[in-house]
């Protein structure tokens, strides 16, 4: 069986500007923060991200790497707003197609049935009709109501975090929430995992019921292990979310000088270098 | 209850403070959800879910209520703090989103912007391709309002929420819903807009009509907050109803002992 194993290096290796990326995790939640720092480090540009927003989609955002995003909402959750969406938003910067976010689930499952569509009343009557003109309804054929097609949602990749994995891909959440993973992961050309830890088959229902399994190899292409790869998000229950650290994201997000400061601290090194910085920062902190 | 000494030493139950106008919207709030059953009560802010467990706790014991994360608790929790009580499902967002489509769900959103038919906004001011304030993103407002009863919660009534249109129309209206044939119809119900001055419902024409005002607010100050022509002015309006004494033990010692309201609905 294969060993999937692969560093967060090799995975930004195969991606390609232009390419169509989604990104797991809710707001600020279970994000693949490690893989999108890899991508802040890398050369890519130009590529559409299609998220249930946060600070992956800011950072982002900030660094130019986004055309287009597909998404139905971005928060910080304990803080509402991400300011380097808003910024590049507001300044015209990105396009978008804003969808409601069961669309944006409907558009993923369809691409991993390989459906063209799957039908929905969600979205009509709004305005995400009048902002994505391309959507199209279609006659129920057994006679009901005209309905909202939601198209595929297609990715060449999708970048995801779980808990724990074996080097084979199967991938396990912890905890209270799968969010999407998993259909991202069925609708993409090649789907990539992070995880906290890379144990043995065997441990991953040692102790957790198999319904936590809800990714397996066959939608894998590889696994990279990555404890603290969620950070600054929540990796429940492994950690919360680093709310002291997403504050200070925030507040150096919506100053350039402060942005920066931060980039230059946090993001200017490899990936040990960000962890060695949280860490640094961490010891700061006055008991 | 608060409890006083009196001067000869006996304790003795003090009448309670008058209900402040936040506790007249956190039951303004509950009563949306009056005779609502076996349905997820969904509620954003804090007098909403004040509100909501205020009704479940009372007299709507049906609702289910989530914790906020994945499991549906049963229970009575204050605001502010972690929920507790006994888990009886587990819904993570896939499960919310499939009660969504399903229908058995009334939820209470705080929307940015409303219109004259109830269209609501949470996604961006000004031009869509370069909004002047990008905000949340539609969430499910769209999916919500066709599919499961709607309500809103308008902490500070004003010309900048209550707007004559909306920029981005992401909760649907019934004009809209109306206009976008059958499918968006058959399951659009919208019901209450609660705000800080007032209780809104909808005429039969689906314009935003005035059902109550709060005590001590008269019909000419919502008018005067309000940047649409709002129908059932005309003629006697009746008066939010008071919170009952039970109800204002309950929202005071359990569900808001840190008085988490006041800093949403202040005075």
């Amino acid at each position: 069986m294969a060993d999937k194993r692969m560093t967060g290096t090799e995975v930004v290796s195969r991606l390609e500007s232009g390419m169509t990326i989604g990104i797991g995790g809710w707001g600020s939640r279970r994000k693949p923060m490690s893989l999108v720092r890899e991508i802040l480090r890398s050369e890519l540009t130009d590529l559409t991200v299609v998220s249930y927003g946060g600070p992956d989609v800011g950072l982002l955002c900030a660094a130019g790497k986004v055309r287009k995003l597909v998404f139905g909402f971005v928060s910080l959750d304990s803080i509402a707003l991400d300011p380097h969406f808003r910024a590049a938003r507001q300044a015209g910067d990105i396009e978008v197609a804003e969808y409601d976010e069961g669309m944006l689930q409907w558009g993923l499952y369809a691409a991993g049935l390989n459906l063209p569509f799957l039908p929905t009343r969600a979205g009509l009557g709004s305005d995400v009709v009048t902002h994505n003109p391309e959507l199209r309804t279609v006659p129920d054929p057994y006679g009901g109501d005209e309905v909202l097609a939601m198209p595929a949602l297609r990715l060449d990749a999708a970048l995801v975090h779980m808990n724990r994995a074996d080097i084979h891909g199967n991938a396990q959440f912890l905890g209270p929430d799968p969010y999407f993973d998993d259909l991202y992961c069925m609708a993409a050309e090649q789907a990539f995992v992070s995880c906290e830890k890379i144990v043995p088959t065997a441990e991953l229902t040692a102790r957790a019921h198999p319904a936590t399994l809800k990714i397996n190899r066959m939608m894998v292409t590889a696994v990279v292990e990555a404890p603290g790869g969620a950070h600054f998000t929540s990796c429940v229950p492994d950690y919360d979310r680093d709310e002291a650290f997403q504050r200070e994201y925030v507040a150096a997000a919506v100053d350039p000088a402060a942005w920066s400061a931060f980039a230059d601290r946090y993001l200017s090194g490899v990936e040990q270098d960000w962890h060695a910085a949280v860490v640094a920062r961490a010891q700061e902190v006055p008991a | 209850m608060t409890e006083t000494a009196t001067p000869g030493g006996a304790a003795t139950s003090a009448p309670a403070a008058p209900a402040t106008r936040a506790e007249v919207c956190v039951v303004a709030c509950a009563n949306a959800f009056r005779g609502n059953g076996e349905v997820l009560a969904s509620a954003f802010g804090t007098v909403p879910a004040i509100g909501v467990r205020l009704a479940r706790h009372t007299f709507s014991p049906d609702l289910l209520l989530s914790d906020g994360e994945a499991n549906l608790l049963r229970g009575t929790w204050p605001v502010g703090g972690p929920a507790t009580g006994e888990i009886e499902a587990w819904a993570p967002f896939r499960t919310v989103f499939d009660l969504v489509w399903h229908g058995k769900r009334h939820v209470m959103m705080i929307p940015s912007q409303v219109d004259g038919h109830g269209n609501t906004n949470i996604s961006a001011i000004g031009d869509y391709r370069r909004p002047k304030v990008q905000l949340l993103g539609v969430r499910g407002a769209p999916g919500n309002t066709v599919s499961h009863p709607t309500s809103y919660w308008v902490p500070k009534h004003s010309k900048r929420v209550f707007v004559s249109e909306v920029d981005m129309v992401g909760g649907v209206g019934t004009d809209r819903a109306a206009q976008a044939g059958p499918a968006a119809r058959r399951f659009h119900d919208l019901r209450r807009i609660v705000t800080n001055l007032a209780v809104l419902d909808f005429a039969d024409d689906g314009t935003v009509r005035l059902a109550s005002v709060h005590p001590g607010v008269s019909v000419d100050e919502v008018v005067e907050a309000t940047g649409f022509v709002l129908s059932g002015t005309d003629g006697a309006v009746v008066t939010t109803p008071l919170p009952s004494a039970d109800e204002l033990a309950l929202i005071r010692d359990v569900l808001d002992p840190g008085n988490l309201r006041d800093k949403e609905v202040p005075g």
